[in-house]
């Protein structure tokens, strides 16, 4: 499979330096090596959900728990989420750490994914959602704890999307 | 069964736990009774009040969760039942309070009312107790039941479709969320593992 092993590890040790004890997640094709390094840690909570709202519920849950959280799904699952981050998150001000494959954007072939990423940025716009996209390995850790202490900071959600660039070999 | 009478008949047990209730009508009623800090009235996110009972009770093992749900609200976030079955917490309780009504919002017929058994879906997602209750003495004997069982369970009560004497509450969303979360802090820092903050490797 030609998603990266050796990204998706920077990245799950960069959630991992964020001390995240617990993910909501739904399974994507980008997402496959993530969502097996989380059930392989023995310390990790991993909750695999059926639909991307139960995600934000569950990491509202844990987040006043006292447990750091963080969210996989692609930009897709986040559009099915878009009431329980506004009506959820946003309106009892508690943050998310969103992991956004971003799936529909510069090099994708996948002809059914391209409506979701025309609209993954200006609807994060629109929401207010403060967004890093990671494309570079060197930076990856760096970003997430940067995104992880604004969305502690401000008590809101906030979105990591996981680019093509980092997430896929063949280029 | 009144949802006022049943929510009284249990309080003695809910005093004491982690409780998650959905919105409008059950939020008032378990008010009406006496707020506590351990009380979490999850107002308009509608479906998600067992979702975050689930995240609580997956963060914190030692505490017993209680989450108030709605026939209406369950309907529309059927998938918890499948993802509470997958995990199992022994800690979490899920009562929902069936009145076959979105009687918040004025009272419509939900699918309860023209046949859709929660309880057997509950069961058929694989929830491993599921019991269903029409008065009050089997709500509480479910209710004191199953705190003893510490198995994930949901409980279906049949109540009647009444609104409570006032929606009122003399609390802000943000007010509650905060107090809650500092709740579960004390309760954390108070229980034999260490707080998060003191395992950052
Ligand atoms: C996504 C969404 N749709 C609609 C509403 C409006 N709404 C608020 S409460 C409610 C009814 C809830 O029904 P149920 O869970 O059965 O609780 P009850 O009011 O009967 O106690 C509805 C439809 C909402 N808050 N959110
Ligand atoms: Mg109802």
């Amino acid at each position: 499979m030609p998603v990266s092993i050796t990204n998706s590890k920077l990245i799950y040790d960069g959630l991992k330096a964020c001390d995240v004890r617990l993910i909501a997640a739904l399974p994507e094709t980008w997402l496959v090596h993530l969502i097996r390094m989380a059930d392989e840690d023995r310390a990790m909570t991993l909750v695999r959900v059926a639909r991307e709202e139960e995600a934000i519920g569950i990491a509202a849950g844990a987040h006043l728990a006292g447990v750091n959280a963080a969210l996989l799904m692609q930009n897709h699952g986040f559009l099915a989420a878009i009431n329980p981050v506004v009506s959820l998150a946003f309106l009892y001000k508690i943050p998310l750490l969103m992991l956004i494959s971003y799936r529909g954007h510069v090099g994708e072939k996948d002809p059914w994914q391209t409506q979701g990423g025309l609209v993954t940025e200006p609807l994060l716009r629109a929401l207010n959602i403060p967004t890093w996209q990671l494309s570079a390995a060197h930076d990856v850790a760096r970003q997430l704890k940067d995104a992880q202490t604004l969305a502690h900071a401000s008590l809101t959600p906030v979105a990591v999307l996981l680019t093509r660039d980092l997430m896929w070999e063949d280029g | 069964m009144k949802t006022s009478d049943a929510l009284r008949a249990i309080y003695p047990e809910l005093e004491r736990r982690i409780v998650v209730t959905i919105m409008g009508a059950t939020a008032s009623e378990l008010y009406a009774l006496g707020h506590r800090p351990n009380f979490f009235y999850l107002e308009h996110a509608m479906g998600l009040a067992s979702s975050m009972g689930l995240g609580i009770a997956l963060s914190m093992p030692e505490q017993q969760v209680i989450v108030l749900d709605g026939d209406g609200s369950l309907l529309m976030n059927l998938g918890t039942l499948s993802t509470m079955a997958r995990y199992k917490p022994g800690n979490l309780l899920h009562i929902v309070l069936d009145n076959e009504s979105l009687l918040s919002v004025g009272g419509f017929p939900t699918a309860t009312a023209t046949g859709t058994d929660l309880a057997g879906v509950a069961r058929a997602a694989g929830i491993p107790r599921v019991t269903e209750a029409r008065t009050v003495p089997e709500f509480q004997k479910a209710v004191s039941d199953t705190l003893r069982a510490r198995m994930l369970t949901t409980i279906v009560a049949k109540v009647e479709a009444v609104p409570p004497a006032s929606y009122y509450m003399d609390l802000t969303l943000l007010e509650n969320r905060f107090q809650f979360w500092r709740h579960l802090q004390s309760l954390r820092h108070s229980s034999p593992s260490p707080p998060a903050a003191e395992r950052v490797g």
